[in-house]
């Protein structure tokens, strides 16, 4: 019983480290924009695509690949920044719909792209640590987790400590009174996509050699995000850190002693308690970011 | 008197249209009926200012309850599709409880984990639902005869005049809803909820109201299209479908009863006529896509503000 407990809980940390990169992307360009990206699944998708396209067909080494796609998401996310999301700034409710049509033509350029069918990739390392008889991890999961939390460290030093996350904060608090500080909104409002996105493409990036990647991915990527958001507060990237962890240990339990259907719907509920009973959610304030 | 004459004129028009076109496009023809009443329920919903991403579920809701009452207990079809939009109306009505404690992006998020959550258990429980591969051989519609036109059900052209005598009577209904004291309520509560507030109107009864008549009205859909098709399973009602709704509302514009609806028309012949004609059916989510993003950018008011002008310039002349 031990053992499983403790396989569980490593594979739960495995998969709170993802969804901790996707989610916080997503809370930092709600934080800065005031806009829900629908399309932040399918920006994880384009992410494992671009492994697919340079690691599995060009034989590019792995971790140029993950670089190449969070730049290259990123780029996508400022797209969306200057096509969609600036014209609408004033109209919250139509810069959620766009980013839904923009999932929707992402999702066709893969299938155009790519193909339908599911693509295999070869595995970066078959090397697994062994910690007990039963209990391992393989060391391309290391590679996420390690990466995650290098990444999350290092966006939180950006933001806490240097002038333009200074000046992103402020502009998420208060964008009139950032902007008569000499705070350029759209400057902010580009690195916050950038960021956010491309968290969202290294996340897909990073573990495209482990998950089964299709066009239609991103579905599952985006429901995911949305609960952790919700349950972590909708402003705090503190909270969607936490209740990233708090959802992936719930998922990975359900799933390993019940089945994958009744995670998903455990998860679901429980965004549904947290919108109910405390909507500001579990661990964050009304604020913003 | 004008009126009547352009009514009639519809009718005939919609009794010729269909033995004009082709088999496949008969069938196209079922499906927007169908969609009107879709998009024409969702309307009604976003008068009170909430947009919902659950409707295509509720709709399932609906397809489902009508095919399990007809497959398993042997009600007659007709009365089926009713239970189906009763079905959908209880449904809306337990998850307003809720649902109405949210209010804009959290009602929206709110109402599509809720309908994530129905269409899992669809899946989950393989008694009754069928699993993922949800419930074949639904009982069609028996024949009937009313004299001077046979109904044959295994023709599209009878189930067209069938939903498009259904639809018509739902859409009048929901026309009634709209211009009663209800409905010009239902505008209060979107625009100046303050204001109903504060004069008594209870903001959370009318929200609910509106959210449940809307239901109701798409498990009638659904159910027409259950026992159409004769095979539904939870992927016939996931958010693709739920954006194609959007994309018709949004297109369409909802500040008038007719603009979802002309959205939901316009967009389906661009679809059957232009992208089949072409072959380009491969790439309707790329354009569906493109066309959500480009109207929402430049044509905020959909294709309704476009007709407002032209009949205003008619009239100023």
């Amino acid at each position: 019983m031990f053992e499983l407990l403790a396989q569980t809980s490593l594979n739960a940390i495995y998969a709170a480290s993802y969804i901790s990169l996707v989610a916080v992307g997503l809370v930092l360009i709600f934080g800065v924009m005031g806009v829900i990206n629908f399309a932040h699944g399918e920006l994880f998708m384009a992410g494992s695509y671009v492994v697919v396209a340079l690691y599995a067909d060009r034989m590019v080494p792995f971790f140029v690949a993950v670089a190449a796609g969070l730049i290259f998401v990123g780029l996508l996310g400022l797209l969306m920044e200057r096509a969609l999301f600036r014209p609408l700034r004033d109209n919250p409710l139509g810069g959620l719909v766009a980013s839904i049509g923009f999932l929707m033509v992402l999702q066709a350029l893969a299938v155009l792209g790519f193909g339908v069918r599911m693509e295999h990739i070869p595995p970066v390392t078959q090397d697994v640590i062994r910690f007990a008889d039963k209990i391992s991890i393989p060391v391309a999961r290391v590679y996420v987790i390690v990466t995650a939390f290098v990444m999350l460290s290092a966006l939180w030093y950006f933001l806490k400590r240097t002038r333009f996350g200074w000046a992103l904060r402020a502009s998420a608090q208060d964008p009139e009174a950032a902007a008569l500080q000499g705070i350029s909104v759209t400057q902010t409002a580009m690195i916050a996509m950038f960021i956010g996105a491309g968290f969202a493409g290294m996340a897909g990036a990073l573990t495209a050699p482990l998950i089964s990647i299709n066009p239609h991915m991103g579905h599952s990527v985006i429901i995911t995000a949305f609960i952790v958001i919700i349950v972590g507060g909708v402003g705090s990237l503190e909270g969607a850190v936490l209740a990233s962890v708090v959802y992936a240990f719930v998922h990975t339990f359900v799933t390993t002693f019940f089945d994958g259907v009744l995670a998903d719907i455990t998860g679901l509920a429980l965004m549904l308690i947290v919108l109910i009973v405390k909507p500001t959610g579990l661990f964050g304030s009304a604020d913003r970011a | 008197m004008r009126n009547f004459v352009i009514w009639v004129a519809l009718a005939i028009a919609l009794i010729v249209l269909p033995n004009l076109v082709s088999f496949s496009q008969q069938e196209v023809l079922v499906f927007l009926t169908i969609n009107i009443l879709v998009v024409a329920s969702y309307r009604l919903l976003t008068l009170t200012g909430e947009w919902s991403l659950g409707h295509v579920v509720i709709m399932g809701v609906g397809a489902y309850a009508s095919a399990l009452v007809t497959k398993e207990l042997g009600l007659w079809v007709p009365l089926g599709i009713i239970v189906g939009g009763l079905a959908s109306a209880l449904i809306a009505l337990a998850l307003s409880v809720p649902l109405f404690r949210m209010k804009g992006f959290y009602f929206l998020i709110g109402s599509f984990a809720a309908g994530e959550i129905i269409r899992l258990l669809w899946k989950r429980f393989r008694d009754p639902f069928g699993g993922a591969k949800g419930i074949k051989g639904i009982d069609p519609m028996p024949d009937f005869s009313i004299g001077i036109y046979q109904f044959d059900f295994f023709e599209p052209v009878s189930y067209f005049y069938f939903s498009a005598v259904v639809v018509a009577l739902c859409l009048w209904i929901l026309w009634r809803i709209e211009k009663s004291p209800v409905g010009l309520t239902f505008h209060a509560v979107h625009w100046q909820d303050k204001l109903a507030q504060a004069s008594g109107v209870n903001l959370r009864r009318y929200r609910t109201m509106a959210f449940v008549i809307a239901s109701g009205f798409a498990g009638i859909a659904g159910a027409l299209l259950a026992h159409y098709i004769g095979t539904i399973n939870p992927n016939s009602f996931d958010v693709e479908v739920m954006v194609f709704v959007l994309t018709w509302a949004i297109v369409g514009g909802t500040g008038t009863f007719y603009g979802p609806i002309l959205g939901c028309v316009v967009l389906t012949i661009l679809n059957e006529i232009v992208l089949r004609e072409l072959g380009l059916e491969q790439t309707r989510p790329l354009i569906y896509g493109l066309i959500l993003i480009l109207s929402i950018l430049f044509m905020p008011n959909g294709l309704e503000s476009i007709v407002q002008k032209v009949t205003r310039r008619k009239d100023a002349k």
